[in-house]
């Protein structure tokens, strides 16, 4: 159980100035390591003893994690960059606004001030019952409380599921999905490329984990190629309040039209899965129609085909539906 | 090295979640081990220790006896499919090697269960159901096996009938294990989605759901073991005339009478005669 409390139990503190000593430091720690970006929500886990390292590596002093440059016709973000500097950035807002729409979306001005981009990707799931310190499968344990009859599930899956049933909270995720973007992750052993689509993991696949990463790994880069460069985008957030909250279900979409018809689509959506889903059947039959309200309404009732809600969330099937509607719709 | 792993649970209660992943390497460990001692012992003897194929043929034995029929064959290969599949999506993910396996495991799970409940069947209606039990003689043998490997000069002991101790012995410890893993399975079978019915981590209380859990890793792990003694049994060139038989059905007459009492086991044809003439 959660014991909150007002200081972090005694631990190593590093803070690196290069990726090679932090890769160091993430060898010699290996699990019992921490990775910290902008903090946020790192120090909650560890006021609430749940997750308790040995040793935190802290990536602020690193500059080479942050800042964002060109890199042939896309763009190359470090993780480190706050999330302030994706939202305002004047090649993100102008060629990619998806991904500043995003940015812009998450959590409140001072939280994007100190929040990173790569954190908002590589954050955790908010689940109740795992951030409770309760010993679900995600924290290592035998069971789902978030699944069981009578749970509090309002806010999980309705895709997806594998024994956990909880969702990934980032907004920037899905973004990043429709762009094509692509995760650079480096560890002791060398670099691996990612697309976004696969970065991202399902319980079924490991269900303590949110993404490939591993102890040991770092997000070194995050690489927004061009090809969806100034294409028209789509980004919608609901939440149960606008100042400040976790997403519901997000919608972002990329789309390409030519004489009234869609070219190419990506529809990717997060808050309805353990994983930012990308929409591929909906993706195809919008490809070549003309974006009007039917094909809208065709396209949302294909999204939501295999959902499976709980007891308290299937609110979010119309929610989804009218979501890739809007974003179809709004090629108009 | 850790045996079990616990949390708390809700209520603050420390409970057992299930078996440490040690375990895993320790029944691999000790598999290897328990192959290589074998090998090694085996190729220390001096002189073979099998029965001699002197005794006398009986009038009209055919050049291929049947050991197992095509439905025993079929019941060996699905059950040892699924067992392969639930071996593999239980501990490659432990192994860091991770995919979806979870139903996977329960599909496995399920042709398992159906393949024993099939087993059960057709070796109590159709089959010698008695052949797998262990009788005096088996024991007697035995017992002679056991003084003869300390040295003591004993009087060969009968040879086998269809099955020699070992393979019983074999059997029933895969038996315990297997009803093990399976009724436990099933119960964990509540807690994901399946065809059968809804899930409820709740049918149990959490101290119970551990002990579940534990017993479900320990048959698991136990199985690595007993997977690869199986199979290195079944590699081991003197062995080889048996695993064929797994695949064709039938043995030659040399080594059914040279391992094979006639009077005790006349083959597996129709009303126990020696069945096909080849």
């Amino acid at each position: 159980m959660a014991v909150i409390r007002d200081m972090i139990p005694p631990c190593e503190l590093f803070q690196p100035a290069s990726i090679g000593d932090a890769l160091n430091l993430l060898d010699q720690y290996g699990e019992n390591s921490w990775v910290l970006a902008g903090g946020l929500d790192s120090f909650d886990w560890f006021k609430d003893r749940i997750k308790r390292p040995e040793a935190i590596v802290d990536l602020g002093g690193i500059e080479e994690l942050s800042g964002i440059r060109a890199d042939g016709d896309g763009l190359v973000i470090g993780p480190m960059t706050s999330l302030t500097e994706v939202a305002t950035h004047p090649d993100i807002v102008g060629r990619f606004g998806l991904l500043a729409q995003a940015a812009e979306h998450v959590a409140t001005p001072q939280i994007r001030n100190q929040g990173t981009l790569g954190g908002n990707l590589a954050q955790d799931t908010r689940c109740w019952y795992y951030r409770g310190g309760w010993p679900c499968y995600r924290a290592g344990g035998n069971i789902c409380y978030a699944s069981a009859p009578k749970a509090m599930n309002a806010e999980h899956c309705v895709f997806g599921a594998s024994r956990c049933v909880a969702i990934n909270p980032s907004d920037t995720a899905p973004a990043t999905i429709a762009l094509d973007a692509q995760m650079v992750v480096t560890n002791s052993s060398g670099e691996t490329v990612y697309d976004a689509e696969d970065f991202f993991i399902g319980p079924g696949i490991d269900i303590e984990r949110m993404t490939v990463m591993e102890p040991g790994d770092l997000l070194t880069a995050i690489r927004i190629p061009g090809t969806w460069a100034g294409a028209d985008f789509y980004f919608e957030k609901i939440r149960d309040r606008q100042s400040w909250d976790f997403s519901l279900v997000t919608v972002a979409s990329a789309m390409r039209t030519s004489g009234g018809t869609i070219q190419d689509a990506r529809i990717s959506v997060n808050g309805v899965a353990p994983y930012p889903m990308r929409l591929d059947e909906a993706e195809r039959a919008v490809i070549g129609q003309a974006p009007t309200d039917d094909i809208g309404v065709a396209a949302g009732d294909i999204a939501i085909r295999r959902a499976q809600p709980l007891r308290h969330n299937a609110y979010k099937l119309p929610l989804m539906k009218n979501l890739v509607r809007r974003a179809v719709r709004a090629e108009v | 090295m850790e045996l079990w792993r616990r949390a708390a649970n809700p209520w603050n209660q420390e409970v057992l979640i299930g078996i440490s992943f040690d375990l895993m390497w320790a029944a691999l460990i000790a598999g290897i081990v328990f192959v290589t001692g074998h090998a090694l012992w085996v190729r220390s003897l001096a002189t073979a220790n099998g029965h001699g194929d002197d005794a006398p043929a009986p009038p009209g034995l055919p050049a291929r006896i049947l050991r197992h029929t095509f439905s025993a064959r079929a019941f060996h290969w699905l059950m040892a499919i699924s067992m392969f599949a639930l071996l593999v999506t239980a501990f490659f993910p432990w192994a860091g090697i991770q995919f979806p396996w979870v139903t996977i495991h329960w599909l496995a799970g399920v042709l398992l269960i159906l393949t024993v409940v099939y087993h059960i069947i057709h070796s109590t209606f159709w089959q010698d159901f008695w052949s797998m039990w262990v009788g005096r003689d088996d024991v007697e043998t035995a017992k002679r096996e056991v003084k003869r490997f300390f040295g003591k000069e004993q009087p060969e002991g009968r040879k086998a009938a269809k099955y020699p101790l070992d393979h019983k012995m074999y059997h029933h410890v895969i038996v315990v294990v297997t009803f093990a893993a399976v009724a436990t399975g099933v119960l964990m079978m509540f807690r994901v989605d399946t065809w059968f019915w809804a899930r409820n981590p709740y049918i149990l209380s959490d101290a119970m759901w551990g002990v579940v859990y534990v017993v479900h890793g320990l048959s698991g792990v136990a199985l690595i073991s007993l997977v690869i003694a199986h199979i290195y049994f079944a590699v081991r060139p003197d062995k080889w005339w048996i695993t064929m038989s797994m695949f064709n059905g039938f043995v030659n007459r040399k080594d059914y009478l040279e391992h094979h009492d006639p009077e005790r086991w006349a083959g597996d044809g129709p009303q126990g005669q020696l069945p096909e003439q080849t």
